[in-house]
């Protein structure tokens, strides 16, 4: 039952929202039904057991979106080096004036106002539909208010191989930005999607069919205060998503992955670094389903803590009845490089099959100390003997990803990161 | 060179005290040789010269050439010319072995204000060195000391250390681990870098190292004191009388 307050919150969330305009009949159904979903959840609350570690209290504030702005300096961002095939939002508006032309072979791409728009769509079998999907076992009220109300974003078809876009968002005004994504890779297609900066709220949506390979790379090191993403896949026969995730700093940052192998032999993984100092909370929390036979699934997340930071995992493996021979792996791992750093980790198996293989395993520690000791004693100093350590610590995360160039761009992003540490 | 004085250290965690007043002093172009009971101290002195955690110096004083070397940082005392090859050689998964040796040279060059060795440079110094101690090429691509044998260990300390050209080498029980082929690739290893420059301090529980690594002078240390000091016969003395009558003829 919910709560009269949460109920309550949920309606001041949905009420600060423009409510969008000449939409297709299934677009505002999709919408009405995500309303319901988040007034029958209510605003999630620290007392759920879902956000046990994480206060989602900066995050249920009722959003006030951006107006405008101008575009910031991109030249710190690495993926603009890799690819000139950048679709950017200022202040949460996609700005087709300041993007690169975005169809390519094989790729089609539309604005989600235009999608929303239209009555027939691919779309239509994703938006919302498998955000729902996703609230099977556990309420995330924040995805469905993104349904609910999110009126930026694109919409990505690839049907061939070799399609790359990157997604950046520039926030340089005042102001939250709410942004939504929906991505069909169609059968043996292949695309390649790279996200820089943030928005408060971020839900993509990927259906990759059959034989579809999806690799997803985010970087989230920008400042920031409070922010929420989930990403929902659901993955096909012989199909493939791979994602990675490196989070450095700022706020509250809240990244939920939740995929679905509904295909036989499928493949998902799921990696992350997290490089977090002063008050940083990185909060990385996953939800992986088996459903075919034989699908192997996989999260590796490295956590590198200083200061004050804290930093959280939850990782749930579930197997539905049915779903034999599946491989589901999970490690988590922290490195504390402070006394006030903090590392949670709840991992979680659920299993209705009786030929699986599942393991987990987490760990928290301090650098080791021989390690390092070794290093000094033969000239290394100590920064850069922690450095080389955590460098090979977070390397493990970062070999998840196939790409030469982009694990280049994230083991540098990490090397900064340790070069501004104090 | 290496001037030890009445030092005495003491264990922080276990409250205990293991070095009752050291004194030792290796000159330029010596090899000393440390020997005694397990639980004499010699591995605490290697690891207090070194600069490990852990360790409470309550007297006494470590120079090197006149410069304090308790006062420096591990990487400081690296960087004036002390080297220490351990007795078990850490293993770092993630690093590898190339970029950690690179790392190691440049650093100490840095920090004596001389240029850093270029990549191509360095390549062809590691390519020489590895050679003459048959390491191959895939033992240096790999993480360090990660999956090595206990030989492969200790040829990589002395490939650190000729690498490195340290002024003062301690060895630390460098034969333990060490089948009598290995033993000989080491020593010759060792013994090419003897040189009149360089003082050597050689921590061993048995006298068979110092067959092929022949020491000017033998120290038996016995309870965290140096309780004899003689030539290299004194070695062969403990090979065949043991630690106990020894200690006993001092007493």
């Amino acid at each position: 039952m919910v709560t009269e307050a949460k109920r309550s919150a949920a309606e001041q969330m949905l009420s600060a929202m423009p409510a969008p305009a000449g939409e297709a009949g299934w677009a505002r159904e999709a919408r009405a039904a995500a309303r319901t979903r988040l007034l029958e959840s209510g605003a999630p609350v620290r007392r759920d057991e879902y956000w046990k570690y994480t206060d989602p209290a900066a995050l249920t504030t009722p959003l006030r979106l951006a107006d405008g702005g101008v575009a910031a300096d991109r030249s710190r961002d690495p993926f603009t080096v890799l690819t000139d095939r950048v679709a950017l939002f200022v202040g949460g508006k996609f700005r087709a004036d300041l993007s690169a032309p975005l169809s390519q072979p094989g790729l089609a791409v539309a604005t989600l106002g235009e999608t929303l728009a239209q009555d027939i769509s691919v779309m239509r079998e994703i938006y919302g539909v498998l955000e729902a999907a996703g609230q099977e076992k556990v309420d995330r009220p924040l995805a469905s208010l993104n349904t609910a109300a999110s009126t930026e974003g694109l919409a990505l078809q690839a049907t061939g191989p070799g399609g790359v876009i990157h997604l950046r968002y520039d926030n340089v005004v005042e102001g939250a930005a709410m942004v939504r994504h929906l991505i069909r890779v169609e059968e043996g297609a292949e695309l390649t999607v790279l996200e820089s900066g943030v928005a408060a709220n971020t839900v993509i949506e990927a259906d990759i069919a059959d034989g579809g390979k999806l690799r997803h790379i985010r970087l989230q090191n920008e400042d920031r205060v409070a922010i929420a993403t989930h990403l929902f896949a659901k993955i096909g026969s012989e199909a493939e998503f791979k994602t990675f995730t490196l989070s450095a700093d700022g706020g509250l940052t809240r990244n939920e992955v939740v995929i679905e192998m509904t295909g036989d032999n499928g493949r998902g993984h799921i990696a992350g670094a997290v490089l977090a100092q002063g008050e940083s909370h990185i909060d990385n929390t996953v939800f992986v389903t088996h459903d075919g036979v034989a699908c192997e699934s996989r999260q590796v997340f490295k956590n590198v803590l200083g200061g004050r930071a804290k930093g959280i995992f939850q990782g749930k493996i579930f197997v539905r009845d049915g779903a034999q021979k599946t491989d589901g792996y999970q490690i988590s791992q922290a490195v504390l490089l402070d006394d006030g750093a903090e590392f949670s980790a709840k991992p979680e198996l659920e299993i209705y099959a009786d030929d699986v293989a599942c393991s987990h395993g987490s760990t928290t520690g301090a650098l080791d100390p021989a390690a390092l000791f070794y290093l000094r004693s033969r000239g290394v100093p100590q920064k850069a003997a922690e450095a080389m350590l955590i460098a090979a610590f977070a390397e493990e995360a970062i070999e998840e990803i196939d790409d030469d160039n982009l694990a280049d761009a994230m083991r540098a992003e990490v090397e900064r990161w340790m070069a501004g540490r104090g | 060179m290496l001037k030890i004085k009445d030092l005495a250290v003491r264990l922080e965690e276990e409250d205990k005290t293991i070095l009752r007043g050291v004194d030792l002093e290796v000159p330029a172009g010596a090899v000393h040789a440390i020997m005694g009971p397990n639980g004499s101290g010699k591995s605490t002195l290697s690891y207090v010269l070194a600069g490990r955690d852990g360790y409470e110096v309550t007297g006494g004083s470590a120079t090197l050439d006149d410069e304090d070397i308790l006062e420096m940082d591990p990487e400081e005392r690296a960087a004036s010319g002390l080297f220490l090859a351990f007795q078990y050689p850490v293993e770092i998964p993630g690093v590898g072995n190339m970029t950690f040796l690179r790392t190691a040279l440049n650093s100490q060059r840095k920090a004596r204000g001389e240029p850093e060795v270029s990549a191509p440079d360095f390549l062809k110094l590691i390519r020489a060195k590895a050679k003459e101690l048959n390491i191959d090429a895939d033992m240096l691509k790999r993480p360090v000391n990660v999956g090595f044998s206990g030989g492969e260990k200790k040829r990589n300390e002395i490939l650190q250390m000729a690498l490195l050209e340290p002024r003062m080498c301690i060895l630390d029980e460098t034969d333990s681990g060490l089948d009598v082929d290995a033993m000989k690739l080491v020593s010759r290893g060792v013994n090419a870098l003897r040189s009149e420059g360089r003082g050597f301090l050689v921590i061993t529980h048995y006298q068979r190292l110092l067959d092929h690594i022949e020491p000017d002078v033998v120290h038996i240390m016995a309870e965290g004191r140096i309780i004899e000091t003689g030539g290299p016969e004194l070695a062969r003395k403990v090979e065949n009388e043991g630690y106990t009558d020894i200690m006993k003829s001092v007493a």
